[in-house]
């Protein structure tokens, strides 16, 4: 009988957690309507003001509680962050949205999606009333800061384990042309260009670099054992020998930023190669059929204050927009910006994106 | 109208409107704007797309792996459903819940547990990123399915007819090929079935075994949905992908096991014999398959980012992780989790329980049967579509008026019932169809109303079947990422999410925590599985 003492106990226990209402919903009885994003009215001054600005965002979206809670005493607004994917699906979520957009306001469209977005009037027309120094330099091309609003800048790039070279007393590769070198065979792995934005943004530096004769340079590589993960985690925490997972691969595909985050007793034990980095910059704008228009704006602006602004390495890993703002030590001194990062043109990539995609599988799979 | 069709009228409404609302909509909002690009109806784009050599590729390679992936999920599991299901031996329930734990793991934990083998220990077999690793994935993950379906039918199988046979002078494999198959048949039918469209909608396992140089008709919807915006191939491959399960659900109802009378008292399992040890190797070396990922996720969680043993990465589950990963700590997307996975399964059994009801009442003509037949196969559907095409059907469908669902904190316990809702009616209703139609008859003819009748002659049959698949909807829910990971908002993330998330942000310490999370995600999820084991019903007695 103990079985069904058992059991009874059991039952009575789902009953009591349920009854007791241990669920989302009696969780959220009070956040609910700041949660669901349903616009809570509050009368000010006789007009309503709607106090929830919600950010729809990627899954690599952060920045500290202490920053929004600032912005949110500021203006008086409620920050809702709905984050999920990469910028990719964000960017078709808001094309497949169009007009009755899931949030007010965007961040995390790059430079490699904008076109799409833009063609598709995604965003409504909005400039920040003043736009600090060297932000217009990341504007995308054509739309010229009329919709999307540069945030934040970061390289993806190649990135060596040194102390492995050392070890094995093999000078480290310098460029792309070096992946192909059989004296590297095997030891590379990069993520994806059809999962991945890095991946992508990878397909990209060769594409710059070699122009119409990138898939036989990516033939070559792939001879040359170049092994492909899903994403950025699989090739860098996974396989890479300087990631999470102490892989078998001391060469990967990461950011310029990267050997900030691998120091080791004053040195950083990786480096990234600045002959092998493409560009890539984030963007806000504010959202086509937004129910809360001034929110919106009022978040954008904030994107580019000083304090989120010197935030934005520390929380996503990229570089500020605003010229002049101070970086963080470690990145002062172990993440070095490439000078002239590769670059291709954001309609050109919005043209033949499916077209390099399909030849890039077809290249790369058995 | 008879009362018996408002009866089923009555009964079935709830869950068909919920389906109605939650599945059919999305998926259809999503693959009618693949075939109506410009606004209106183009089915000759369409089949173009069924036309592309890199289409035939995929769904070649779809077919071939999980025909590979399913026969070798039987040969290994029928052994082991026999041996768990048959043989008396110390600590058979443990080791039942342990194989059940692959089945509801996450995917990005599978994914990352197998790496770390495959490129660390058995990096000298050379199979990371090869066809053999992806389907080494799928059985890992479906081999649980067999052992449940398959075993629950050996375990009340009469045993008679066999050891007839053998007084008859039949040797083990004659006796096995011509008593028991016979009448194993239609389980492993059904059970094959099952794997086979759980293989043939894998995503994840694909993904991250494959190293991308595999697609599979999933993960190829996945590209053109998320990543190249072609809807137009997107539908066409979600009608494909339909179309393939249809046919499935069609066949395996027609093999489908009817169940006679259930048995009360199944025969007691006996003592190994000699004559058991092949079965009983595969089933050690099944288990070694199977523990040695989840060992590897094990150890990998107590060890810091220079090898050294630790629980650092356990303590710090209350923390954000290294560079403020998380928004919120993993303690808190575990206690979310758990009350989103309460939510889902109260949910997903009353929708269980009212489907399972309504299909399985005594049709009495063959219009009715009909209709309660295509019932069932309806509710069998959330299996076959890609969560991305729900997913996205969300974020398109119900972001107006009167279904202005889209931001309600329902859709993820919802999403996640209609995941759960086919293993919850597979368990439900094999249990009902058991009941023999005369006990009712017998209640009524002593007086007792529908609801008195309902209370002495279901619920009795029913109380076990019902926590089992409660568990089971349980751990489904706890595990579940596809659909949630387009639903969950940044401050409420489920476990699964966040684990994604702690995989994806570099620090040294967050791939520790992101192991350290799966552990203790495996570790609930089996807890959960083993309660259900003491329950001990016929837990996916039918499959399909």
């Amino acid at each position: 009988m103990r079985k069904h003492a058992f059991i009874s106990a059991a039952a009575v226990a789902a009953l009591a957690l349920s009854v007791t209402g241990c669920s989302v919903s009696a969780k959220d009885d009070d956040s609910n309507a700041a949660a669901t994003g349903t616009p809570t009215s509050h009368a000010s001054g006789g007009a309503a003001k709607i106090r929830d600005v919600v950010l729809v965002t990627h899954d690599s979206w952060f920045l500290p509680k202490k920053l929004i809670a600032q912005f949110e005493k500021q203006t008086g607004y409620h920050l809702v962050v709905r984050a999920s994917g990469d910028a990719g699906k964000l960017t078709n979520k808001l094309v497949l949205t169009q007009g009755n957009p899931t949030g007010d306001v965007s961040f995390g469209i790059d430079n490699t999606f904008a076109s799409r977005a833009l063609t598709n009037n995604v965003f409504a027309a909005y400039t920040p009333a003043t736009v600090p120094p060297g932000v217009s330099d990341y504007d995308v091309e054509g739309d010229d800061g009329q919709h999307l609003t540069p945030i934040d800048h970061a390289n993806v790039c190649v990135n060596v384990d040194t102390t492995w070279f050392a070890a094995h007393h093999l000078p480290a590769p310098k460029t792309l042309d070096d992946l192909v070198d059989p004296a590297y065979k095997g030891l590379f792995v990069t993520p994806g260009a059809t999962t991945s934005s890095p991946g992508m943004a990878f397909l990209l530096a060769t594409i710059a670099t070699y122009g119409d004769a990138w898939p036989d340079y990516w033939t070559k590589l792939m001879a040359n054992g170049a092994e492909i993960a899903d994403g950025w985690d699989q090739a860098y925490e996974v396989d890479f020998t300087q990631g999470g997972g102490h892989g078998k691969k001391p060469i990967v595909l990461s950011y310029d930023s990267s050997p900030a985050f691998t120091v080791k007793d004053g040195t950083s034990t990786t480096q990234a190669l600045l002959d092998t980095c493409f560009g890539s910059n984030e963007y806000a704008g504010v959202l086509n059929g937004a129910k809360n228009v001034p929110g919106a704006e009022a978040f954008v602006d904030w994107l580019l204050t000083p304090a989120v602004q010197s935030a934005l390495p520390d929380s996503m890993y990229v570089f500020p927009v605003v010229a002049g703002t101070p970086l963080p030590k470690a990145w002062a001194k172990f993440a070095v910006m490439p000078t002239e990062p590769l670059a291709v043109s954001p309609t050109d990539i919005d043209a033949k994106r499916e077209k390099w995609l399909q030849q890039w599988s077809d290249v790369t799979s058995r | 109208m008879e009362r018996r069709h408002l009866a089923l009228i009555a009964l079935a409404a709830i869950p068909v409107t919920v389906l109605a609302i939650f599945f059919v909509l999305p998926v259809t909002g999503m693959v009618g704007r693949g075939f109506r690009p410009e606004g209106h109806w183009d089915l000759v784009g369409v089949l173009d797309v069924l036309k592309r050599p890199r289409v035939h590729r995929v769904l070649w390679f779809t077919v071939w792996s999980s025909a590979v992936a399913t026969s070798l999920t039987l040969v290994l599991g029928l052994p082991a459903a026999y041996v768990l299901h048959r043989l008396a031996f110390p600590l058979r329930r443990l080791v039942r819940a342990a194989l059940l734990v692959p089945f509801v793991l996450p995917t990005v934990v599978v994914g990352v547990a197998f790496r770390e083998l495959l490129t660390g220990p058995l990096a000298w077999l050379d199979l990371d990123g090869t066809p053999a690793a992806i389907i080494a994935g799928l059985v890992f993950f479906n081999v649980a399915v067999v052992i449940r379906a398959v075993g629950a039918a050996w375990e009340s199988l009469d045993h008679r007819p066999a050891e007839a046979a053998a007084a008859l002078g039949a040797g083990p494999w004659a006796v096995f090929r011509t008593v028991t198959l016979p009448a194993l048949r239609p389980a492993i039918v059904g059970a094959a079935s099952v794997v086979f469209l759980f293989c043939a909608t894998a995503f994840g396992v694909v993904l991250t075994l494959g190293g991308l140089r595999y697609a599979s008709v999933e993960t190829e919807i996945y590209l053109l949905t998320t990543n190249l915006l072609d809807l137009q191939g997107a539908a066409a491959l979600s009608i494909l992908q339909l179309a393939v399960v249809t046919l499935l659900l069609a066949i395996g109802a027609r093999l489908r096991p009817t169940p006679t009378a259930v048995t009360r008292v199944p025969p007691r399992p006996r003592r190994p014999r000699l004559a058991d040890l092949p079965q009983i190797l595969v089933t050690v070396a099944l288990l070694a398959f199977v523990a040695a990922p989840i060992l590897a996720l094990v150890v990998g969680s107590l060890k810091d980012a220079d090898g050294h043993w630790t629980m650092a990465n356990y303590r710090a589950l209350n923390t954000l992780g290294t560079h403020q990963a998380l928004v919120e700590p993993v303690t808190t997307a575990l206690d979310l989790s758990l009350r989103i996975a309460i939510d889902a399964t109260l949910l997903s059994v009353l929708l269980g329980l009212l489907v399972a009801l309504s299909v399985t009442r005594r049709a009495h003509t063959r219009a009715e049967r009909r209709v309660r037949g295509a019932l069932d196969a309806l509710f069998m559907l959330p299996l076959g579509v890609s969560a991305v095409t729900l997913g996205f059907g969300f974020l398109v469908t119900l972001g107006r008026p009167p279904l202005n669902f889209r931001d309600s904190p329902w859709l993820v316990p919802i999403a996640q019932a209609l995941v759960a809702l086919p293993l919850v009616v597979r368990t439900l209703v094999p249990a009902l169809q058991g009941i023999d139609d005369r006990q009712r008859q017998a209640a009524a003819s002593l007086g007792a109303g529908p609801l008195r009748r309902l209370v002495v002659v279901e619920v009795p049959v029913l109380f076990r079947p019902v926590l089992a698949a409660a568990g089971f909807a349980f751990a489904v829910s706890l595990g579940e990422f596809g659909a949630t990971s387009f639903l969950a908002r940044d401050e409420n993330a489920t476990l699964p999410v966040v684990i994604f998330r702690l995989i994806g942000h570099p620090g040294p310490m967050n791939y520790g925590m992101a192991l350290a999370a799966s552990c203790v995600l495996a570790a609930t999820t089996a807890a959960v599985m083993l309660v259900v084991e003491r329950v001990r019903a016929p837990l996916l007695g039918g499959v399909l």
